[in-house]
């Protein structure tokens, strides 16, 4: 089976993202005062092959933990679909 | 001898080269991340550059490539390790050393020449300075804010693993943190570059103990 896969990876709470802070302070300049918690996040997508859902997710949590992310300053979440 | 860790995007390990082999008359040569092994060397410098083009986050994908295990091997053996600025992010990626290196807070590239005070000479990479030198190296990087948590950081102040800190922060980094060791002090991992402060005619000679602090370290053990 064909899985759809989406991954969003964010800094952790508390840590500093310099780019959301950035893009955060442009638009208040450009007059949008009540902006604030600007955040920004990274997404991954792909699809994989697994035999049900449960051995998909388990496979992309693996990566998550090997790679994809670094836990000492990232949070993840992994949305799995059925491909149709 | 020393081997220079060659990633696809690795750029400096010809000037770590020059610097062991020309400036200080010593052995080092280049080991490519495949198919290379590890075990005759006596220490090993990882170098700065962009291994894999700094994708996904800098050092990460260099820091799981087989070739790491040997890494790792020479590091539970005692031999020395030195991670220069892309070293330092595939050491801490790997897990060698504890932490992780993100965004300059800054947001942009900065290549200045920085001031950093020695915290530990007792490493093995600074038994040739003083505890309380101040020394100057240039660094060049746009993901060097060092960052750990609060537990870590009590740990790492504790055991003496900070090495080298900013004295004028350029990037954001917790505690000023320029450089930091293992708890046993054989690896280190720093974001300025030693091997570009090693020669008179590049404004500055203050790196160049750093090598030969290595060099004796590896002397001692043999």
């Amino acid at each position: 089976m064909d899985f759809d896969v989406e991954i969003d990876v964010k800094l952790k709470e508390g840590l500093l993202n310099p780019e959301a802070k950035t893009i955060e302070r442009g638009l208040q300049l450009l007059g949008y005062k009540g902006i604030k918690d600007f955040d920004t996040k990274r997404a991954f997508a792909f699809k994989i092959s697994a035999k049900d859902e449960h051995k998909a997710r388990t496979e992309v949590d693996e990566m998550c933990k090997k790679i994809l992310v670094n836990p000492v300053i990232q949070d993840y979440e992994i949305k799995i679909k059925h491909e149709k | 001898m020393i081997g220079v860790l060659q990633f696809p995007g690795s750029n400096c390990d010809q000037d770590i080269i020059h610097v062991i082999n020309d400036v200080l008359g010593e052995n080092a040569k280049l080991v490519f991340f495949k198919g290379s092994n590890l075990s005759d060397l006596d220490g090993l410098v990882i170098p700065g550059g962009f291994s894999y083009g700094d994708h996904l986050r800098a050092g990460a994908i260099a820091a799981k490539m087989p070739v790491m295990e040997g890494v790792k091997k020479m590091a539970e053996d005692g031999k020395p390790i030195l991670g220069i600025c892309n070293g330092f992010q595939i050491l801490c990626e790997s897990g060698l050393l504890p932490g992780a290196l993100t965004n300059n807070h800054y947001l942009k590239f900065r290549c200045q020449w920085t001031e950093l005070s020695v915290e530990n000479d007792s490493s093995a990479f600074t038994s040739l300075y003083s505890k309380g030198d101040v020394i100057r190296m240039p660094i060049a990087h746009g993901e060097g804010r060092y960052y750990c948590d609060d537990k870590t950081l009590e740990e790492i102040k504790e055991n003496g693993q900070i090495v080298f800190r900013y004295l004028n922060n350029p990037n954001g980094a917790r505690h000023d943190v320029a450089g930091l060791t293992n708890k046993q002090g054989n690896v280190l991992g720093l974001m300025p570059h030693p091997e570009r402060a090693s020669e008179k005619v590049l404004g500055g000679t203050d790196g160049k103990k750093m090598f030969e602090s290595m060099i004796r370290f590896i002397q001692s053990r043999t």
